[in-house]
């Protein structure tokens, strides 16, 4: 463009058309400001369908439009949301046809390490407030894993450092699911493979692992940031598979260690937490192996000991029998000399006792019980005169105190009393006698006038017909005989000729 | 005893019964039928053990992923 081409007579001043300007500012700016870093809040994000991110960036004073074109958002360390503090790095550029400037963004950072911790707590509360953290859903990790899914970059120290230590301890199979660990891509990534290794069926093509690690090496927050995403740290509780978090260092802790079963400092300490120690368990199995042979050993050896004791402790046959032998012996031995020893003594004491058997002392002790013997007679007939004078005296006593006068009296009382008893008995008897008859006449008084008989007195009749009494007149036309009882007699009528009654009055008194 | 079968029994449940085994016929008192039988489960869980440990093999695979992100196999791993 030459802009000095055609000067116009009637101004020293260039002219433009739209478009020249337009492309005239669209250079200045873009000479001047092809690399800015712009510090500000995140208005309005609105994503086109195309897929392109405007959004908006003020302070309190002005705004600036920014864009990030579809190729871009993907790589953006942030994603820029409203209201966030940030630092956008891009360039400015023109959009002629709407008069505008714009900042074409290719990396959003939070504004100060201060901004993004802030967001990060922010995101942990509600992550953990919906239980994503909570240690009941920790699974164990299994002790000994047959395949080991790691999820991390194919290159570099990580890979190296866990297949190192896992070679050291335990081989294992391992599958390598490569990820970006960084970058834009790092979270789909990350979350695409843990899903992808909790697909896997037992006995598929690609054998599904029975822990998974998650690994990277240490870097900077916005490095790690990837982890703090929230489709990673659900894509990690989510997983069947136990996982082992293992995302920078010691003191790099990311949102995915909550969620993890189990949370490595290093990506060689989540070897260590993966697989024991095979020497020490071979060393630990063959301690057992020795353990069980002595115990076996042991158990048999203190029966057998046992055994032993007993059967020391149980005599001999031939011990048990010595004794009583040597006994039997010992008195057989005797045997033969006692029997003679004990004839010798028989015998001496038989001439012994036959020496002093003679004649003249047997006489002499005969002598001696003949005097005995008349002696005793002697004094038998005194004794018996003596016994019988003392029971004559005994009797005389006795027959002293006995006298007859007392004993009549007793008599002459005794019959005394009879005579009075009977006496009073018969006075009795009388009275009592008397007072019965008494009752009975006036009890036969009584019956004389509640009888029939005195009816008979005032003029009434019995009529009786063949012996029975008759109440009515059929009862006496029936009758063949009829007797008619009055007071001083009865009179029969038909029939028989009338009996002349002979009855006296039924009864007199007693008296 | 266990109803699992000794051969079918990861290493960890092995190796956790045998420690039982041995610590049964250690303490003495089982019947010396009993701790034949102990014994031999004892050797079973054993050989079982080290078969496991015998399995100690490494082998890294790398899952290569197809255009949609989904695994179509495994490659070596140049680590």
């Amino acid at each position: 463009m030459d802009l000095f081409e055609e000067p116009q007579p009637d101004s020293n001043s260039p002219e433009f058309s739209v478009s020249e300007i337009s492309g005239a500012i669209k250079r200045a700016i873009e000479g001047e400001f092809g690399h800015v870093r712009v510090r500000g809040e995140v208005g309005r994000v609105v994503l086109s369908r195309l897929g392109h991110l405007y959004f908006d960036l003020k302070d309190d004073r002005n705004v600036l439009a920014s864009v990030s074109w579809k190729g871009q958002v993907d790589r953006l360390t942030h994603r820029p949301e409203e209201g966030m503090e940030v630092v956008a790095t891009g360039r400015l550029t023109t959009f002629g046809p709407q008069s505008k400037y714009q900042l074409n963004v290719e990396d959003v950072v939070p504004a100060g390490a201060g901004a993004l911790m802030a967001m990060l707590e922010k995101r942990k509360a509600a992550l953990a407030a919906e239980g994503l953290f909570d240690p009941a859903r920790k699974r164990p990790l299994p002790y000994l894993p047959e395949v080991i899914g790691v999820i991390t970059s194919p290159t570099g120290a990580v890979i190296r450092d866990i297949l190192h230590r896992l070679r050291d301890r335990f081989p294992r199979k391992v599958l390598v699911w490569p990820v970006a660990v960084q970058g834009a891509a790092c979270a789909a990534d990350v979350v695409r493979a843990i899903e992808g290794f909790n697909a896997l069926r037992p006995g598929g093509a690609l054998p599904r692992p029975d822990l998974l690690i998650v690994a990277r090496g240490g870097g900077s927050i916005e490095d790690l940031w990837g982890f703090n995403e929230e489709a990673v740290v659900r894509a990690a509780a989510a997983s069947q598979i136990p996982l082992i978090s293992a995302v920078g260092h010691e003191t790099d802790t990311t949102l995915i260690d909550h969620a993890a079963d189990m949370r490595a400092p290093t990506p060689t300490a989540a070897a260590e937490l993966a697989v024991p120690v095979r020497a020490d368990l071979v060393a630990h199995v063959d301690k057992l192996q020795a353990r069980l042979s002595r115990s076996v050993a042991l158990a048999l050896g203190t029966r057998d000991q046992r055994l032993r004791d007993v059967s020391r402790a149980m005599p001999r046959r031939d011990a048990l029998l010595e004794t009583p032998r040597q006994r039997l012996d010992n008195w057989a031995e005797r045997l033969p000399s006692a029997l003679r020893a004990a004839t010798g003594q028989k015998r001496l004491r038989l001439l012994e006792a036959a020496g002093s058997l003679r004649p003249g002392l047997l006489r002499r002790m005969t002598r001696t019980d003949l005097d005995r013997v008349a002696a005793l007679a002697g004094r038998m007939d005194l004794g018996l005169k003596r016994v019988l004078r003392d029971r004559q005296q005994e009797l005389g006593a006795a027959a002293r105190l006995l006298r007859p006068a007392r004993l009549a009296d007793a008599i002459g009382r005794g019959a005394e009393r009879q005579a009075n008893l009977l006496r009073r008995l018969s006075e009795r008897a009388r009275r009592q006698q008397a007072e019965r008859a008494d009752r009975l006449a006036a009890l036969d008084r009584m019956r004389l006038s509640l009888g029939y008989m005195a009816t008979l007195e005032r003029g009434y009749a019995v009529v009786r017909g063949d012996g029975a009494v008759v109440t009515t007149t059929a009862g006496a036309r029936g009758a063949t005989e009829i007797e008619i009882q009055f007071a001083d007699g009865r009179l029969t009528l038909g029939g028989k000729p009338a009996r002349k009654s002979k009855d006296a009055p039924d009864q007199g008194s007693l008296f | 005893m266990t109803a699992k079968p000794v051969d079918q029994m990861t290493f960890e449940e092995a190796i956790k019964e045998l420690e039982t085994v041995v610590g049964q016929l250690e303490r003495g008192d089982v019947a010396l039928d009993d701790s034949i039988s102990l014994y031999e489960r004892g050797a079973a869980l054993k050989a079982r053990c080290e078969q496991k440990l015998k399995e100690a093999e490494e082998k890294v695979a790398r899952i290569t992923l197809g255009a949609d992100g989904q695994p179509t196999g495994t490659a070596p791993l140049d680590a």
